[in-house]
């Protein structure tokens, strides 16, 4: 009894979460936000299928997606000339049978070996669709895209899902689905021997498993969950063009999978959930946010492989013996360094962003932080680099201690462990 | 006397250089076949012909009579021969007791299963923990296969090979880099876990051998000189001349 | 029709030149390093930046000879502080790492210079006519790309087979951790070869700047086509990488010139399904054959036309 209500309780703080949410972010561009964050958890999820289980690293994820969502919009505009009495609901589903169909098809191809070969195929079988969406003008719609009304679908229970509250319960009852889905597979037999297969493909077919097979419906699981998220894109913006089967919808996989973490269930999550906002509130404040985000990614690769939720996940056995005060005064000494050098870098990156163009149309002034500054003149860029060289000085010096710090814990942690 | 293993003039040449040079052998059902030789004999390269890592460049094998030369190693794993590696090959990320798991799933006929959990699935715990009393990790069932000592990394292989019921077990130098008492014990083991199955093992330690082989077939540059029981091994003059003649008499 | 096949084959053995002089870095690199760069493309695109830079302050010359040795200290200091770090968290973070770095490059670019072309033009004293044929004239500009690549081409060969340390690469193209076990300073030789093969995408990036368009989607559509050439010749394989740049170089030029389409050939009535299909002219799919070829090599033979290696 107890082990099921602990089995089921993150499951249902999840839901509450899901359902509540919108009662607690009430703007309409929250609301717009949290429905986007909805499809790209199921998007990045079902990139981690492929790499943080099966070790597939894919550059060509975005086709799935993309395929699934111009497959839902166009049987959407089918059953809305047609009459038929389709609700919108079911249409996700649609995006996710043609995912898995394309998945099939172009998995046969592409799943036959892993490693770096797998990788170039991705990237070529993405670029080929890509190529191919600007040819294909009827189905793709050329540059304007396939446009369609979500509203004008068969009412479920009398909604018409016009309003964007109603699309979000909508992407929210697919998301929790989809993980639901998702982490259930990944403790089925198939789910641990794609684990094995990642970790060592030839140990695999020596205890009887083929590693192609195993890849082969790992892709098409994967493709499935994408089409899934690009039927929901599909309803949510109501437009599909070529733009969300391009590199960089693939690569948007790649860092919110990699950010939150790929070698947990839940990295993906909270990559989706970061990535997204940032998306949306960093576009707003810097013109040059992409490079935030490149720059991120390459921090995560070098200083954190383990995502977000790795790093948090390093402090799980220290939080659960109560040692994390031992760490706190080398983190707290490091955390100015740090923040003074991000804030450096942050100063350099927009001060030369307004300095250097080679067309000055917005003339020297700035505002950050709060402070106005002229970027023509000497102190900003001072200040700037006094920030950012003293950051990292400091961090490089500080450094040890929490060497130390960590050295202390683990003395601790490992010797109450029974040997 | 039924033969479980039989290789039938198997060459195996890369490029032009012939590492096997007609390799006929039958391994009979039930028994302890060690292979000797020296190194660079091509005792490893027997070995990943018959479990199917490479095809041979002529000549056949046979498992239970029925042909699997030129076989994906899974198909022949399917059909009862397994196989262990010199160079530890096992799962690292995962932990000891889903290490053993994986190696049960198939011949437990869970396949591709990705409709069921595997924690309810009471056959796949059952005989996963049998397989850990065995080889004697259970005290270590949570801890990640890299972290575990070289023994217990040995002993774990020799569990995963096993693990899918295999009756043809292939050990390939399953005592390497072992000191004596590590080296006594996983005798034991193999004695125990290979009791009524065929065991065809790749040895140096003669020790080893003598103590856990029916028969013996020595290997020298790619060709069987002799195939017989320990003790007629041992008085063979060809033998000691090309093997043991360089090892202290046992 | 015999200037068509002139002038295409001119292009296509200029375009396939400049791709070996980016494939030949990459394979380089991915042969004794194991990583695959993704950002090769963009050292391209920073050579070709750095050129027009130089050349709009000093002179084109100049800048022919200092941009490239800038694109390549930059290289050998992405590998000094960057990738070095990430060898012993093995191939795909080092993968990722210039998977970012490439998309940072890029931005960077957008931010200094702007998200339209830049006028990097043909220096007055190669702008003119080399030589007219059937009508149709060829600038003296594309003589002086191949002649540069050309001369690229042998010192690489020269370099190669020659210096010692041009041995030695040889040696760590198919053994690298051979290399390292003779004792030679594995780390020393990684950043040289690095920062060359940065280095002579560079030199790609400066003459090609003035002929194609500088733009900051010069590295995103040159990128890909880099890792087609690569794998179907081989990889590991300079080369296959040799052989494969100049086909899809003559392929695409050739592509780009022909304006069939099946309804050229067969008439306008296109028949169910294909419609689109129908009225694709050969020009329009030029940018697909490179993938296509891709896929169809990988299915066939993963290995490339002459590659020994698959990963």
């Amino acid at each position: 009894m107890i082990s099921a209500v602990r089995f089921l309780a993150p499951w249902v703080a999840m839901a509450v979460l899901f359902a509540v949410a919108p009662h607690v972010f009430v703007s309409g561009s929250a609301l717009t936000m949290m429905s986007v964050m909805g499809t790209m958890i199921i998007f990045a999820l079902s990139y981690n299928v492929l790499l943080g289980q099966t070790g597939l690293l894919s550059f060509g994820h975005a086709v799935y997606y993309g395929l699934g969502g111009f497959v839902a919009i166009h049987v959407m505009n089918a059953v809305i000339h047609a009459k038929l009495g389709v609700p919108v609901v079911i249409i996700p589903l649609v995006g996710g049978l043609a995912g898995l169909g394309f998945g099939f098809l172009f998995g046969l191809v592409s799943t036959k070996k892993a490693g770096i070969v797998f990788s170039m195929i991705s990237l070529g079988i993405g670029e080929l669709v890509s190529s191919s969406s600007f040819i294909l003008r009827t189905f793709f719609g050329g540059e304007e895209g396939i446009t369609t009304n979500r509203s004008a679908l068969a009412p479920l229970f009398g909604h018409k899902f016009g309003p964007q509250i109603e699309v979000y319960y909508l992407i929210a009852a697919w998301c929790f689905l989809s993980i639901v889905a998702m982490y259930a597979l990944t403790r089925t037999p198939f789910g641990r021997m794609c684990n094995a297969v990642r970790d060592n493909p030839e140990r695999v077919e020596f205890v009887g498993y083929s590693p192609r097979v195993l890849r082969m419906i790992s892709f098409c699981f994967a493709a499935f969950f994408a089409g899934i998220a690009g039927g929901l894109t599909a309803i949510n913006f109501e437009i599909m063009n070529s733009e969300q089967l391009a590199a960089d919808q693939s690569s948007l996989a790649l860092f919110m999978a990699y950010i939150g973490g790929v070698s947990s269930f839940t990295g993906p999550i909270v990559g989706a959930v970061i990535v997204t906002f940032l998306q949306i509130t960093l576009s707003d404040v810097s013109s040059v946010w992409q490079l935030y985000f490149g720059l991120m990614f390459i921090g995560v690769v070098l200083y954190a492989p383990d995502g977000v939720v790795g790093w948090v996940k390093l402090h799980q056995q220290a939080a659960l013996r109560g040692q994390l005060w031992r760490l706190a005064p080398s983190y707290a000494l490091v955390a100015p360094a740090f923040a003074a050098a991000c804030v450096g870098a942050i100063m350099l990156i927009e001060l030369a962003n307004r300095q250097f163009q080679l067309v000055q149309s917005e003339g020297s002034a700035i505002r950050l932080f709060g402070v106005n500054l002229d970027a023509a003149t000497a102190p900003p860029w001072i200040v700037a680099v006094l920030l950012f060289g003293v950051g990292v000085v400091a961090i490089r010096l500080l450094w040890p201690r929490i060497g130390d710090a960590w050295g202390a814990v683990n003395e601790r942690l490992h010797s109450r462990d029974p040997a | 006397m039924t033969v479980a293993l039989s290789l039938v003039d198997v060459h195996k040449s890369f490029g032009a250089t012939k590492i096997i040079r007609g390799v006929s052998l039958d391994i009979e059902s039930g028994e302890r076949h060690a292979i000797i030789g020296p190194n660079g004999a091509g005792k490893s390269t027997l070995f990943h012909l018959t479990s199917g890592r490479i095809r041979p460049t002529s000549g056949d094998v046979l498992l239970h009579g029925e042909r699997i030369t030129g076989l994906q190693p899974f198909e022949i794993n399917r059909r009862g021969l397994s196989r262990s590696f010199q160079i530890t090959n096992i799962f690292p990320k995962l932990s000891v007791y889903e290490n053993l798991r994986c190696a049960t799933l198939w011949s437990l006929g869970h396949k591709y299963a990705f409709w069921r959990s595997i924690d309810r699935l009471r056959d796949v715990r059952e005989r996963s923990q049998w397989l850990m009393q065995q080889i004697g990790l259970t005290a270590r069932r949570d801890v990640p296969a890299g972290v575990l000592t070289y023994a217990e990394q040995r002993a774990l292989e020799i569990g995963v090979t096993i693990g899918g019921g295999a009756d043809v077990v292939m050990l390939d130098e399953p005592t390497a880099g072992m000191n004596n008492s590590e080296t006594e014990q996983a005798v034991a083991l193999i004695r125990k876990v290979t009791e009524g199955k065929t065991l065809v093992m790749v040895e140096h330690d003669m020790s080893v051998v003598f103590n856990l082989a029916d028969r013996i077939s020595v290997l020298v540059y790619g060709q069987i000189i002799a195939t017989d029981t320990p003790d007629r091994i041992r008085e063979n003059a060809e033998v000691r001349e090309a093997y043991l003649g360089q090892v202290s008499q046992q | 029709m015999l200037q068509l096949i002139t002038f295409s084959t001119l292009n296509g053995v200029l375009y396939g030149m400049l791709l070996f002089m980016m494939a030949s870095g990459l394979t380089l690199i991915f042969s004794m390093m194991g990583v695959l760069n993704f950002a090769h493309a963009s050292f391209y695109m920073v050579g070709a930046y750095f050129g027009f830079e130089i050349s709009r302050r000093i002179g084109f010359w100049p800048g022919f000879f200092i941009a490239p040795i800038a694109v390549g200290a930059v290289g050998a200091l992405v590998e000094r502080y960057g990738l070095r770090r990430l060898h012993r968290l093995g191939h795909v973070s080092e993968l990722l790492f210039t998977f970012g770095l490439a998309f940072v490059i890029e931005e960077l670019v957008q931010m200094f210079w702007g998200k339209s072309p830049v006028d990097y033009r043909v220096p007055p004293s190669l702008d003119f006519v080399a030589f007219r044929l059937f009508d149709t004239t060829y600038p003296a500009y594309r003589m002086f790309m191949l002649l540069t690549a050309v001369a690229m081409f042998a010192a690489l060969l020269v370099g190669l087979t020659r210096t010692r340390v041009g041995i030695i690469i040889q040696a760590a193209l198919t053994h690298p951790d051979m290399v390292a076990m003779l004792g030679h300073d594995v780390p020393k030789i990684f950043m040289l070869v690095f920062g060359a093969g940065a280095g002579l995408a560079g030199l790609a990036g400066v003459i090609a700047g003035p002929a194609l368009v500088t733009q900051p989607s010069m590295a995103a559509s040159l990128g890909p086509i880099l890792f087609v050439v690569i794998v179907v010749g081989g990889l590991g394989s300079l080369g296959g990488a040799f052989v494969a740049s100049l086909l899809i170089g003559l392929v695409q030029t050739f592509a780009v010139a022909m304006n069939y389409s099946l309804a050229g050939i067969f008439g306008s009535a296109a028949p169910p399904l294909l419609g689109d299909l129908w009225q694709v002219t050969v020009a329009e799919l030029a940018p697909i054959i490179p993938y296509v070829l891709l896929v169809l090599m990988l299915i066939v033979r993963p290995t490339g036309l002459m590659g020994t290696r698959e990963t």
